[in-house]
């Protein structure tokens, strides 16, 4: 019986939350003694941090699910990649060096170039959603990664820039 | 036992929340009629109102936009008035905007938006506006919501009957309330009569940059022409103004000007003096009078003085110009969307006149004429009338449309709208405004094509209808809908200044044409950085120019160096941001001047000029990022005569 009750009080509990929080003392005390246990219960943080990360799997969420990368880089467009970085994202970007975000330095040694692409086209959908790109918002003190609205052709003339950053 | 007592006092608890919850969601539907008006307006979270509507910002030289039909205000546009929020009027690539022949005029009475059209339907590409003070009139493009262009009209005064477009936006017309000497000289006020004179412009429109140029101004005899409207249709090709105070008295107008039983419709055969002036007519007069036009690819205004104007005597151009007797002081004058019917709202009058073009033709081609007025024939009144809506209100004094046979007057005086049909001068319906409605307006209402679902009274007096914000309270407009046979009240919605005339469209005309944000490659202003590569801080003399950028979240640079007590500083700052809605603001401690408020990709500059030794903060003013509070910066103000060296960086630490 005196589950029946208990069960009847959450009842009632949850009804009065759902009418818009009257008697909110109840309502606190009541959530306070049930949030307790979970409090425990977080996770551990991955102690390497996202941009030391490697996953050459994830391709990230985007417009780009497939590149091949033939082994020889254009030149020309690497060239043309380079101008492109200096005036849309070094800003934020040094090449070689942690700015206001991370280095795109050997960027191809830990992520796959599809990340890579779906991260400069579709930066606000993969910080929400991506869990590396997700890691690295927290990283980097929550700077965003800003949609700089690049055409997917020089989003990949960049990616051929980011190419010869040896 | 107790157990079950206590588990039934468990469940009657349940089924106490159950009926409280119930209640209240009752409560909120009760009332079948005042829950339907409510349904009418309410436009739910996320989504968007069908209609745009463009109110004038009255004595606060500005343009409001509200939604319609939630009454929602989206966005107050700086037009004829300094405006601090986006640094129209302060920052150094909208100040050239605000010039004039007076110099730079601040402020403005805005009354009179309206829409571009093509083929006598609103295009929803620019919105027109007036300055009613310092007779101006203001272009708004609508991919920006943007004032890109202001011309002053030169020998006009009380820039009144103004700015209504022609059917293919030929041209915007700019009527003069006040008539003064033209050209302006020093004379006694007692001899108004016969020699001061009243302007009509026409100020044609570039159909593709939409640039506005007078093209001629008719100099018309000294009466006031209050407001006018274009022909449309079949009487494309004309403007209709009306007029008061032909008497022409210039003291206590009250009563000196409300002495005549009529007054007059001014009828304007306006391609007819177009073709007169394109074959050399008119002549070229000595004028000076500013023409302001902002740059989208450069973000920056230049004023040009503009030193003659072509002026247009309507004597000489026989047929192109007849008065229309009209009686008591008529205000509105609107013509209907088939452009055959004239209502000349007779402020002081009891009944309404209208006039018929065809009549007006007519008359014209058999001769009929009373007389004439300085040698402009008047027709006979009975032969241009078409019918009069007999006392149908007090006061009368604006007349909108709403394509199917119908118009609506608002009445001043006895504060209500009424419903009217064209035709046969019935009254059909009428509706009380709280209080004292002075214009209306029909999305599309001016133009052969009205959306005749809504109609929006902009009250002239608001009293108790809000909560109270002491001695001034705020301005209000009604909205009503007019879908059915009885108009019904649906809606008060506060408006900014004290609204005059509003234009309104489908959102559908302007929503897909808005800008999202400036493209840095098509940035051409002379003191843009187009990246951090470019910033840098350059002296030249007193003057120091400081190229700076801003992305989420840092200025570049944010440690200046080298700038003395008695520079003029002047903060050139790009926003490097090529994504929707991420504008950054910036000012800096003791500017005499406006924050600036930076589009993505737009080039906006602020003058600083350091009066105190020390290192002065500066910051984002604009909520951009999470790291919006870390988006500051430093300048080192030394003595004037110091030899700090001009120095400038941005994250040199770090790492």
């Amino acid at each position: 019986m005196k589950k029946t009750l208990n069960i009847a009080m959450i009842l009632l509990v949850s009804f009065l939350i759902s009418c818009g929080g009257k008697e909110e003392k109840k309502k606190e005390g009541f959530s306070y003694e049930k949030k307790a246990p979970t409090e425990n219960k977080i996770k551990k943080v991955e102690s390497v941090p996202a941009s030391k990360q490697i996953d050459l799997d994830n391709k990230g969420i985007g417009p780009i699910s497939s590149i091949n990368l033939p082994s020889e880089i254009d030149q020309t467009m690497a060239t043309h990649g380079a101008d492109v970085f200096k005036k849309m994202c070094t800003a934020c970007h040094r090449p070689d060096k942690k700015f206001i975000g991370p280095a795109p330095k050997n960027i191809l040694d830990r992520r796959s170039p599809e990340w890579v692409l779906n991260m400069i086209l579709n930066p606000d959908e993969m910080v929400q959603k991506d869990p590396l790109a997700k890691a690295l918002l927290i990283e980097f003190n929550g700077s965003p990664m800003a949609n700089q609205n690049l055409s997917e052709e020089d989003a990949r003339a960049v990616l051929e820039y980011f190419r010869t950053l040896k | 036992m107790k157990n079950i007592l206590k588990s039934t006092l468990a469940l009657l608890s349940v089924l106490v929340a159950f009926t409280s919850c119930d209640n209240a969601s009752k409560s909120n539907n009760s009332g079948a009629l005042s829950s339907s008006a409510a349904e009418k307006v309410y436009v739910a979270p996320g989504e968007h109102d069908e209609f745009y509507a463009f109110i004038s910002g009255g004595f606060s030289g500005q343009l409001s936009v509200y939604g319609l039909p939630s009454g929602r205000l989206f966005k107050v546009i700086p037009v004829f008035s300094q405006d601090a929020e986006k640094a129209y009027g302060y920052n150094e690539e909208t100040k050239p905007m605000l010039n004039t022949s007076h110099g730079f005029v601040p402020w403005d009475d805005a009354h009179h938006p309206d829409i571009s059209q093509t083929n006598g339907v609103v295009d929803g590409r620019w919105v027109f506006i007036n300055g009613n003070n310092t007779p101006r009139i203001a272009k708004i493009d609508l991919s920006t919501f943007e004032t890109t262009e202001i011309i002053e009209v030169p020998n006009s005064a009380g820039n009144h009957s103004s700015s209504f477009v022609t059917e293919n936006s030929e041209y915007v017309v700019a009527g003069t309330r006040f008539s003064v000497p033209i050209p302006q000289k020093d004379m006694p006020i007692k001899d108004y009569k016969g020699n001061f004179k009243g302007s009509l412009s026409f100020i044609s429109i570039d159909p593709e940059h939409g640039h506005m140029d007078i093209k001629f101004q008719l100099i018309m005899p000294g009466f006031d022409y209050d407001l006018s409207h274009p022909g449309r249709g079949k009487s494309h090709g004309w403007f209709f103004f009306t007029t008061y105070n032909t008497e022409e008295a210039s003291t206590l107008m009250e009563v000196n000007a409300s002495q005549n039983d009529k007054d007059f419709i001014a009828a304007v055969n306006w391609k007819k003096i177009e073709d007169y002036v394109n074959n050399g007519g008119g002549t070229m007069m000595p004028a000076n009078y500013a023409h302001n036009v902002y740059d989208e690819a450069t973000h920056s205004a230049t004023s040009t003085m503009k030193k003659e104007v072509r002026i247009v005597n309507p004597l000489d151009v026989p047929g192109a110009v007849y008065f229309l007797p009209t009686p008591k002081s008529p205000h509105g004058c609107d013509v209907d969307p088939s452009g055959e019917y004239i209502v000349g709202n007779g402020k002081l009058s009891a009944n309404l006149t209208v006039h018929s073009f065809t009549k007006m033709l007519d008359a014209i081609e058999n001769n009929k004429v009373a007389g004439d007025a300085y040698g402009i024939p008047i027709l006979n009144f009975e032969d241009v009338l078409a019918g009069v809506v007999e006392q149908p209100g007090l006061g009368p004094l604006h007349t909108e449309f709403d394509g199917k046979g119908n118009a609506y007057t608002t009445f001043f005086i006895s504060s209500e709208v009424v419903k009217w049909k064209l035709g046969t001068w019935d009254v059909v319906d009428r509706q009380p405004c709280y209080y004292s409605v002075g214009h209306l307006m029909i999305p599309g209402g001016n133009s052969q094509k009205p959306f005749g679902k809504y109609v929006v009274a902009m009250n002239k007096i608001t009293k108790d209808r809000y909560l109270p914000t002491g001695p001034e309270v705020t301005q209000s407009a009604q909205l009503y809908d007019i879908s059915g046979e009885k108009m019904e009240l649906l809606l008060d919605f506060p408006t900014i200044g004290e609204p005059h005339y509003a234009a309104g469209c489908p959102a559908d005309l302007i929503k897909p044409r808005s800008k999202k944000l400036f493209k840095l490659e098509d940035n051409k202003h002379p003191y843009a950085a187009l990246s951090e590569a470019d910033t840098k801080v350059v002296r030249d003399g007193k003057i120091v120019h400081v190229y700076m950028t801003t992305i989420r979240s840092h200025f570049a640079p944010d440690n200046i160096e080298g700038v003395k007590v008695g520079d003029k500083v002047y903060f050139h700052v790009t926003n490097l941001e090529q994504d929707y809605d991420v504008p950054h603001g910036v000012s800096i401690i003791g500017a005499n001047t406006s924050e600036l408020l930076i589009m993505p990709g737009q080039t906006e500059t602020f003058l600083w000029e350091p009066k105190q030794v020390g290192v002065w903060p500066f910051y984002c003013t604009d909520f951009c990022s999470a790291l919006h509070q870390e988006m500051q910066g430093y300048v080192r103000v030394s003595p004037a005569n110091s030899n700090t060296p001009l120095k400038w960086s941005l994250g040199e630490d770090i790492e």
